[in-house]
């Protein structure tokens, strides 16, 4: 058996393109969801409208791939305000019900064949990032080259997209911890613990929230354009529930309400997920039988990956519901 | 009531001194009371008032007229004419379902009024959103005590400070703009903490209070907003005689500083001991108002409290 190279994936996972990318939007989520306690169950969308931004640029468009960034940020605002308008004065449960579905709609529109000659339909967009990538190539990285030392060797155009991607999440990370750490801030914690006593304080709560939900919304959408460059093409099936629970799950491992948090948690995600899948493949090299009950054979590693996952993840909820990095203290007045 | 150095300067009245001997034994009513010199001021403007509902105050800073709210069938408040006057301590007690609280959510624009119009210190408040009663000096406490339990204490504090550069978002990156701000605020917090015998707890969670502790956090966090209009509601559930003693202080201490009391209270004692004027609401409607003595008295109150049936045996009912 190869621990070495069960050690080496996992390794490269934790600090890999996903973690990079699924860092970002749980830097954003974690705005809305753990700091001001909406629950916004279509983190996806945003991601998708960060990704189609930058798609349609050079593709729909026939513009300057850099406009898509703004093109980006507009479709994740103009989503924000379209979700929370009618659901941010109603209870929390709504705004869950609304973004989940309109996460899906989302995902619906861009893949469907009306609108193919917007969004390209289920092929998607492709042939847009030449412009990123030439900036890369510019800074020395060859595409095919080879860079780096020991396990952590990359080619020129992955070295890139881990340079841009982690910037991201530090200067993200940054801006959020910044914040947090400011009076506004305060008051998102506080709408999070009790809306109606923010609201005597003479506060708007109603316009906080939707500044949590637009600028997490914002922050998740340039999650997407990284997806959309890293992979030089935006699939529209890449923005399903999954991603947003994935997301969810790494957050909540990371601990909710801490920005060092949202950003490990993701990482271990990711580690987690290429620890227990490339173990498994290098257990089950054959299929694994008790008389002529099959346990488990290479075809069901995927799926087993996910439910031992899902294991960890209600354990961790049980032993430690705050997260690796969450106050233990904080979550001990829990529903008092 | 606009600085806040006035805050600070709590010479009038040291709401921090002990309580003092004759305050402390007056809960029967009946012994002399020591009173400041806003309370004689309160009430002597109050004495000209005639003791009936919805008496006109000759210096009102809040005028309610034709208030109704009703839920379904069922009218919660339905109130001709309520007027508090500026500068007293003015209880509005009742039986449970009387619509008191009912009545304070919508003074604080928590809820609307099916008719009727109300204006605070001159100014027509219909349709105000809550956080703007705040802005204007109008501030709540509630029946259920609001500590935001996952934030310390000093930072539920430095929450209710209005008018913060650094809350907009935009200036939140960058604590040039509001570092000097924080510190005033901060400062004044802790002068409020002081007062309320918080400041040991000052880092804590709020969680970690005591309930009476929260009554204190919650009435000293709705100071930060330099109220003129400081609405209490049940200022005394659920907390102990000996904090009830010193929460009578801090409430008389508002007073002194020039801000106007409302509050709900079902504690006669305390309702006798501290306020100025007292409204009664039953089943939605002003049904008395007068001063705490006239109250006490008052057969209207007795029967409405108490039931008509008070204080006789069901024998001496059915002869």
């Amino acid at each position: 058996m190869d621990i070495g190279g069960v050690l080496e994936n996992t390794i490269l996972q934790f600090i890999g393109f996903n973690a990079c990318y699924y860092a970002i939007a749980a830097i954003g989520l974690n705005v809305q969801f753990g700091f001001t306690g909406l629950l916004n169950f279509g983190q996806a969308a945003f991601m998708a409208a960060g990704a189609y931004g930058v798609g349609q640029t050079v593709t729909i468009f026939g513009i300057s791939l850099w406009w898509g960034v703004g093109i980006g940020i507009a479709y994740a605002v103009f989503l924000g305000l379209l979700m929370g308008m009618p659901t941010l004065r109603l209870r929390a449960d709504y705004l869950a019900i609304v973004t989940i579905a309109s996460a899906e709609i989302v995902r619906l529109v861009v893949r469907s064949v009306k609108f193919r000659d917007q969004f390209g339909g289920t092929d998607g967009l492709s042939g847009f990032a030449s412009a990123y990538q030439g900036v890369g190539v510019d800074l020395g990285l060859q595409p095919a080259g080879e860079y780096g030392f020991w396990i952590f060797t990359f080619s020129g155009r992955n070295l890139w997209n881990l340079l841009v991607g982690w910037s991201l999440v530090a200067i993200f990370g940054l801006i959020v911890w910044r914040l947090m750490k400011s009076p506004w801030g305060r008051v998102l914690k506080a709408i999070r613990e009790d809306e109606d006593a923010v609201r005597s304080l003479g506060k708007n709560v109603y316009s906080y929230k939707m500044q949590a939900l637009v600028l997490g919304g914002v922050i998740g959408s340039f999650a997407g354009m990284m997806l959309a460059l890293g992979n030089a093409n935006v699939q529209p099936d890449n923005f399903s529930r999954d991603l947003t629970f994935f997301v969810l799950t790494g957050l909540v491992i990371g601990g909710v309400a801490k920005v060092t948090g949202s950003i490990v948690g993701p990482m271990l995600f990711w580690a987690i997920y290429a620890f227990l899948d490339s173990l498994l493949r290098e257990l089950v090299d054959k299929p694994v039988r008790i008389g002529d009950f099959t346990l488990i054979q290479s075809t069901d590693i995927g799926s087993v990956v996910f439910m031992v996952m899902g294991l960890l993840l209600i354990l961790l909820m049980v032993y430690r519901p705050q997260g690796l990095f969450g106050n233990k203290k904080e979550m001990a007045f829990e529903g008092r | 009531m606009k600085d806040a150095d006035d805050l600070s300067g709590t010479d009038a009245v040291d709401p921090t001194a002990p309580v003092d001997a004759v305050d402390a034994v007056d809960a029967d009513g009946a012994a002399p009371r020591v009173q400041s010199d806003t309370a004689l001021v309160a009430r002597a403007a109050l004495a000209t008032v005639a003791p009936e509902p919805g008496a006109s105050k000759p210096d009102p800073i809040l005028v309610a007229s034709g208030i109704r709210r009703s839920f379904g069938g069922i009218v919660a408040v339905d109130v001709d004419k309520f007027e508090v006057q500026r500068g007293s301590i003015t209880a509005l007690i009742g039986p449970n379902g009387a619509g008191k609280t009912t009545f304070f959510n919508l003074m604080t624009g928590f809820d609307k009024p099916n008719t009727g119009v109300w204006s605070f210190d001159g100014v027509a408040m219909n349709g105000v959103a809550p956080h703007r009663m705040a802005k204007r000096g109008m501030v709540r406490t509630f029946q259920l005590t609001k500590s935001l339990t996952k934030l310390p204490v000093i930072e539920n504090m430095k929450l209710g400070a209005t008018d913060q550069k650094g809350e907009k978002w935009w200036n939140g990156l960058f604590p040039g703009l509001w570092k000097a701000q924080e510190a005033e605020i901060e400062a004044r917090a802790d002068e409020l903490l002081r007062r309320f015998k918080l400041d040991h707890m000052r880092e804590e969670y709020a969680g970690a209070l005591s309930g009476g502790q929260r009554k204190l956090l919650e009435m000293a966090r709705a100071l930060m907003t330099d109220p003129t209009l400081v609405m209490l509601d049940e200022p005394m559930a659920g907390v102990n005689p000996a904090l009830k003693q010193s929460l009578n202080h801090h409430v008389r201490g508002l007073r002194d500083l020039g801000m106007t009391v409302l509050f709900v209270e079902h504690d006669m004692d305390m309702v006798h001991d501290i306020s100025d004027w007292v409204i009664v609401m039953a089943e939605g409607q002003v049904i008395a108002e007068g001063t705490p003595d006239d109250i006490s008295s008052n057969p209207a109150v007795i029967d409405a409290y108490l039931g008509a049936h008070q204080g006789r045996t069901l024998l001496e009912d059915q002869a």
